[in-house]
Order: C-alpha cells, then structure tokens, then sequence
C-alpha cells in the first residue's frame, strides 16, 4: 500500500460510516426500540414546499401597544385625581405619543404637574398653556419608552401566539421573531390552515362594559365617555348578518386579562355549546360589585371591539364564574375558549405573507424531484464511463460518495431539504464532476507528453489543485450571500449548494485519489484507463 | 474517448462578432432591468405582492368558464394558467391584502362550478410590504456576491482578470434576464436564485480558464498575448466542454421531470450553463487581452 493510503481510507470509511447512521432515521421506515437511546433518531429536516403546510409572516402593529399603553396612563391618571378630589376637564390621549390633560385652573395645574413628575418620571412633560380658557399640559412618552414598549409587545404577542398553538395542538411548529417587528410562524402538516390562521392572528380582547341606555345609538352626538360599537347577530338558518348598534360605556369595567381559565361548556337545555369562564380573585370581586350595582341593567361582551352579546344582569354574580353564550358551533366556541385562555394580543397582528402547500402537492414535489435526480445521476455516469472509461468510473464512484455525505450531512446537521434544495443536489451531480473533469483532463494531457500513468497522475493532480480550490471558493461566496438573504426554500437551496461544494472538495481531492494511487503505486502499471 | 482531439481555433480573432452580441443580449439585458424596476415586466409575486394559488379540480374544465367565474365574483385582474396534466389551474392576482383574495377565489369557484370540487394545493399570499423588503434584499444580495468576487479573483490574479471575469459575469445576468424578459417569463425569487447560482458557475468556467492562462503566461514570456491566450482556451476546451455537458444533462432532467414547480428554475440554469460557457471563452479572456495589451503599450510609451 502507498503511503498515507491508511489514514485516507479511514476517513472516507469513517464518513461513509457516519452518513449511513444519520440517513438510517431517513431511509428505514420502522427503527428498532433500543436505536432511539443513543442513536441519531431525526429524519431530514422537510421543508414545507416538501411536505405541506403553512408559513406565516406577522407584522405585530406595535405603534398600537404604546398607544395602549398611552391608554392606561390616562385612565390611571383619572382615578388617582378623583381620588385626591382634584378637578379636571378631559383626560386623553393625543395621537400616538401623547396624553392631554385639561384642567380648570392653574392651581391643580401645579399639583397635577408635581403629581406626574413623581408617577411618571420617564415621560416628558410640557409646561402648561392656555386652550380655550381652560389650563392644559402635554405628556409625551420617551423615545425609548416607546421602543421598548414595541419589543416587549412584540415579544408578549411570539409567547402568545405560542401559547395559542400549543393549546390548538400542531406537531412540531416553529415560532421566530424576525426583524423588528416581524413574527414567523411555520405550522407543518396542518389541515384546517384557515382556522389557524383565524385562531392566531386575532386580537382576542375580551372587554366587559356597561351599556348606556340613555343615548340613542342614532342620535349622533355620543359623549367623549362612551363609544358606539356594533352587534352582530347571524340568523342560524339563513347566514345573514344584522348589525345592530349599541352606544356602550368607553371604560371597561372589567377585561380579559383577569381571566384564569376558559372551557367550552354544553348547554344541558338548549344542548349550545358556550364558553365557561372563570376570574382571578381580583376579577372575581370586581364582577361581583359590578352585577351587584347594576341588576336589571345591560352589559356588553366586547370582543375585539365587536359585541359578542349584551345580556341583562338578572342578579349579582359572586364566585367569579361567568359565561359567553351565543352563535356558537363547537369549533368556534373551542377556538374561543383557546384564545381567552391564552390571552390576548398585546396589539393586533397583520399576516403580510401566507404560503401553504397542500400535503399532496409536496409529496409530488419529493417523488418528481427524486426522480429528476435519479435520471440526471443516471446520465452523468454514463457520460463519464463512456468518456473516461475506468477513471470516469472512479469519478462516479466519487460523485455518488458525494451524494451520500451531502445527504448525511443535511441529516446530522438537521438542515432542513426543500424543492430547491433536491435542485441543487441535482445541480452538484453535474458540478462535483468538474473537479474529476479538471484533473482528468490534465493527467491526459501529461500523458501525451509521454509521461508514466504514475507520474501523470500526481502531476494532474498538483497542477489542478489550484483551480479547483479557487473554483470552489467562488461558488462558496454565491451560496453563502444566498444563505444570508434567502428565506425558505431559497435558503434550503444555499445550504445544500455550500455543503455540497465543501464535501465535493473533499472526495475529489482525498477520496478519487487514493483509489488511483492504490492502482498505480508500483509505477508499474503501463497504460492508465482514461 | 475524445470528443475534440488538439484544437486550435482563433478565439480571442472572433472577438469583435462576440462583443456584438454579446453587447446586444446586454442591452436587452438592460432593457429588462430597467422594466422590472418599472414594475412592468412579469414579475413574481414575491416581489410584487398578491396573490398566487395552484388548484386540482376533479374533472377537466375550460379556461374561458374559469375566467367568467372569477369575474363574476369581482376577480377582473387575474393571471389564469391551466396545466392539463391533473386538471390544474394557476391562478396569479397582484395586489391587495393577504387573507381576502385566496377566499374570494375559493369561493367564486365553490358557487360556479358546483358539479367539479376543487382542493388547494398551495396558496401564496405576500403582502406588499414584504415585496418591497425582498426586493431590496435581492439588489443587495446580487451586489453583494458581484463585489466578493472581484475581490477574490483581484487577489487571486490581478485586478485586469478581475475586470475581466466580472464583466462576464454580469454579462450572463443580463443574458438571462434578456430571455426571461422577451419571452415573458416570471421574474421571481426562484429565478434570483438561478442567477447567482450561474454566476458561481461562471466564474468557476472563468477562473479554469485563467488559471491555464497564468500559468502560460509565467512559462512563456516572449510569446503574444493573443497566441498565449488562444492557447490556453484551446487546451482546456475539452474541459470546459465535458463540465457544461455533465452540469447540462443534470439541469437538463430537473427541468423535463423536476414537476412544474422548479421548471422555469431549471430553464433559467440551462440558459445559464450555455451563456456562463459562452462568456468564459468569448467574453472573459478577450477583455483580459485587450486590458493587457493597453498596458504593455503604455509601459512602451513611458519606457
């Protein structure tokens, strides 16, 4: 045996060895029990064009949370100048980053200046001006303030929609935050993708207020303390929808985030499911005050600004269990009850991208691209024994140890194989050829200059071994800016390319040539079969 | 076997019919770009935004009878592709916002054609504000391979080859974007990839053929450039031949049994593979010789 045949072949046996271990999850359809214990158990990682389902971009409208936030100051600093008997005219907020404050004198201006400068260091306050005769400052959030509010929604809203999936129950879902205000989510196999979707991207916040039945809800003029929202009622048997307009109190009295639990329940009477829920001790006290004070009065279920229903309080509800009935079928109500329980979003989200693929059509994708490989590796090898006769069947032999390894490696490094990706494998059949082609072509020519096989060889191989360094390096430098920039399938697509690229390197330079060197060590062979 | 024995053809003499064409494609090239930035040429909806949904329906239909259903439900703008293999239907709509027109669509074809059930096979929806982050990404991602390249083959060689090697690099971007966009193919995220795929494959083509140059060039100092250059091409013909047939036949099946999916991917390679090997003999080392030979007459002059 030459010398350093030893270690190369080691290696190769190694890879081999190690490329059949991580494809064997892949490639057997049943593993034994004790295999799983300390043995590669994850199959290549599909990507979704390969085997269905959906792929959701969310844009979180985060300049919502800081208005919300905005929100909460302003009613907090309502109540703490009620509680301290100081009068003031209106208390709001002032587009997106502000909360006016209007007061009737200049003496309560001061104190209420003092009063925010303790409780809301961070905020930027005006000094006071005159608006109508009346005493009015600004509050302006910081800069940072607000940034930090947008990532901590959108950070509340990845664990939210996490929550809601978990409890909808799909198999091996991924949810990343992408960008600054981006989420993706990635739901593998899924069946119903609408129903998803609906559940994920909803709002959920779930409101109780008080209806004002002393304004007409046509009357037009509705006082800055309440808000006209809608009611829609679908009639069982047609499918139409009617609104109906209901002016409610702009203050909730009691919300969503109070809530512990959320069940779906079935009527015993009318055998409709509803949505049992349940509140926290803090909501269970308020509930009971709130029905207490108002019995024979209306309250309104607000969903995401819609009322849901807007039943009469028939007597005080203490214990802190309420129910939501109305148009429910079972899925609704269940899906209902997924997304109150999980909470609700800290400000709305917007699908900006939704790719599904139906699990037929990536199954056709996987067997068209496997066939298309199979003919194109069929090809390529036939050309190259035709052309280089036994070298040309070294050359195969390499490609198809190529083949392996990139497959081994996608399958140990858990990468994930999409349609582009099976095309670049396929690609790199032609291309791990080239380096074969290179030094084939050279030893030929050393050949003719009547060179020994032996010598011929080592000659090609010195000589190629540049180019085919700085041919491989180029192509590195494309897949890896396609790595950096592609999404999905085009990233699939780079990691095949740049780990077939390294590997090819590899059985090209190490692994065809020590089968030509154990064949013509003794520089005795007299005529090279090329 | 050999399919060229010694060849020796007068490459580098053909130089000024190839700059034509090449120049022509170029331009056309150019002219492309320029549409897609426009917005007028046919651009996918990953770059533009809308909506694109593939549907299997259970009986064969008529196109024009698609159409009218999709009007009928206020669908007017609607790109409609029918694959006879499966009773399918593309459906291809620019604009709007996600969530809206895949169900307009579902639901035109539940109420009109109720005697022929449809599934979903895939549904793409991008909203325009992800078009318009994708398409930046792509210019930056295209510029930004370009410049690793020179920078590499500058270091590897000199700066002229370098020269040389991008050019015909770009030169057989803008080929490819020439064919896409006369014949009005879809200018995708797929098609980008494809692009920067063949311009490795390209380069690679190039630097074989540069680095036989170099090592001419330090063996034989005295000779022309012009014959030293013919040569080199000459002698790895039969290389580059032998690669661009193999990485051919490989493109060649993905895009006659990869499935439609990749189809218009592996037509972008095989236009790709046969420019990339055109550019790396006729386009590549002439520019080299003429940047060459610029600078042996001005080191004449100054001498």
């Amino acid at each position: 045996m030459p010398k350093g045949t030893g270690w190369r072949i080691s290696l190769i046996a190694v890879f081999v060895a190690f490329s059949f271990l991580y494809l064997t999850p892949t490639l057997a359809t049943k593993l034994p029990a004790w295999w799983g214990s300390f043995l590669p158990k994850d199959k290549i990682h599909l990507g979704l064009d390969l085997q269905g389902g959906t792929h959701l971009v969310m844009e979180v409208d985060t300049q919502k949370a800081v208005e919300g936030s905005l929100d909460l100051v302003a009613t907090d600093l309502e109540d703490t100048l009620n509680s301290k008997n100081l009068h003031f005219k209106r208390i709001s907020r002032n587009g997106s980053d502000k909360v006016s404050i209007v007061l009737y004198e200049k003496g309560t201006a001061d104190i209420v200046q003092k009063l925010i400068k303790e409780k809301y260091p961070s905020y930027e306050q005006s000094p006071t001006f005159d608006e109508g005769g009346f005493v009015a400052l600004t509050l302006k959030v910081s800069e940072k303030d607000a940034q930090d509010r947008k990532d901590k929604a959108v950070q509340q809203a990845l664990e939210t929609i996490r929550n809601r999936i978990d409890q909808f129950g799909v198999s091996e879902p991924t949810i990343q935050r992408e960008g600054v205000s981006n989420i993706v989510v990635q739901l593998p196999g899924i069946k119903d993708p609408q129903r998803a979707i609906d559940l994920i991207g909803r709002t959920a916040r779930l409101d109780f207020k008080m209806v004002r039945e002393d304004i007409s809800p046509t009357s037009g003029a509705i006082p800055d303390d309440a808000e006209l929202l809608k009611e829609k009622i679908v009639d069982a048997a047609t499918g139409a929808v009617t609104e109906i307009p209901i002016v409610v109190q702009k203050k909730s009295m009691i919300t969503g985030d109070l809530l512990t639990d959320a069940q779906v329940r079935i009527d015993s009477q009318f055998n409709q499911p509803y949505v049992g829920i349940e509140f926290n001790s803090l909501g269970a006290k308020l509930f009971d005050q709130v029905t207490a004070a108002n019995v024979g009065k209306r309250f309104a279920i607000v969903l995401d600004n819609n009322i849901h229903s807007a039943p009469v309080i028939r007597e005080r509800i203490s214990g802190g269990s309420a129910q939501i009935s109305g148009n429910f079928t079972e899925k609704t109500a269940a899906d209902l009850a997924i997304v109150l329980r999980a909470g609700a979003l800290p400000a709305p989200v917007k699908i900006v991208q939704n790719v599904t693929v139906g699990p037929s059509l990536g199954q056709d994708s996987i067997n068209k691209g496997l066939y298309a490989g199979l003919i194109g590796v069929l090809l390529v090898v036939v050309f190259m024994a035709i052309y280089y006769k036994l070298s040309g069947m070294i050359a195969d032999l390499g490609m198809l140890l190529n083949i392996l390894f990139l497959m081994g490696s996608l399958a140990a490094l858990g990468a994930t194989l999409t349609l582009p990706g099976i095309a670049a494998i396929v690609l790199l059949v032609g291309m791990s050829v080239d380096s074969n082609v290179i030094i084939f072509e050279r030893i030929r020519e050393e050949l003719k200059l009547g060179k020994t096989p032996k010598s011929a060889l080592d000659a090609g191989y010195d000589k190629a071994f540049l180019t085919i360094m700085d041919s491989h390096i180029t192509t590195l430098i494309t897949a890896a800016v396609l790595f950096q920039f592609g999404t999905g399938p085009v990233k699939g697509f780079a990691v095949s390319l740049s780990l077939g690229v390294i590997i090819n390197l590899f059985t090209s330079l190490v692994g065809t040539k020590v089968i030509f060197d154990i064949f013509l060590h003794k520089g005795s062979v007299k005529k090279m079969s090329i | 076997m050999e399919i060229l024995g010694k060849t020796n053809i007068d490459f580098i003499g053909k130089r000024n019919i190839a700059f034509i064409i090449s120049a022509i494609v170029a331009i056309i090239g150019i002219i492309g770009i320029i549409q897609i930035g426009r917005g007028v040429a046919n651009m996918g909806i990953d770059f533009s935004g809308g909506t694109a949904m593939q549907l299997k329906f259970s009986k064969p239909f008529a196109i024009a009878d698609a159409r009218a259903a999709l009007h009928k439900h206020g669908i007017a703008k609607a790109d409609l592709q029918e694959i006879k293999e499966g009773n399918m239907l593309l459906v291809k709509m620019a604009g709007a916002a996600v969530g809206k027109q895949s169900e307009m669509v579902q639901t035109a074809f539940k109420t009109e054609f109720t005697d022929n059930p449809f599934s979903v096979e895939s549904s793409t929806e991008i909203g325009p504000s992800v078009g318009d982050k994708l398409r930046k990404d792509t210019l930056i991602a295209v510029a930004l391979s370009l410049m690793g390249i020179i920078v590499y083959i500058a270091w590897r060689f000199d700066l002229k080859f370098g020269i040389g090697a991008t050019i015909a690099t770009i030169h057989d971007v803008l080929a490819m974007i020439a064919v896409f966009y006369l014949f009005n193919k879809e200018i995708n995220l797929l098609f980008i990839t494809a692009v920067l795929t063949i311009a490795g494959y390209s380069l690679t083509d190039t630097v074989v053929i540069f680095d036989r140059i170099r090592e001419n060039l330090h063996k034989n100092l005295k000779g022309a450039m012009h014959n030293i250059f013919n040569s080199s091409i000459n002698e790895t013909l039969s290389r580059t031949i032998v690669t661009s047939l193999t990485t051919f036949m490989a493109a060649l099946a993905l895009f006659l049994f990869g499935g439609e999916v990749i189809h218009d991917f592996s037509l972008a390679l095989l236009i790709g593979i046969g420019v990339a090997t055109y550019s790396s003999v006729f386009v590549a080392s002439p520019i080299v010789v003429i940047l060459e030979n610029r600078a042996l007459a001005k080191n004449v002059k100054t001498a």
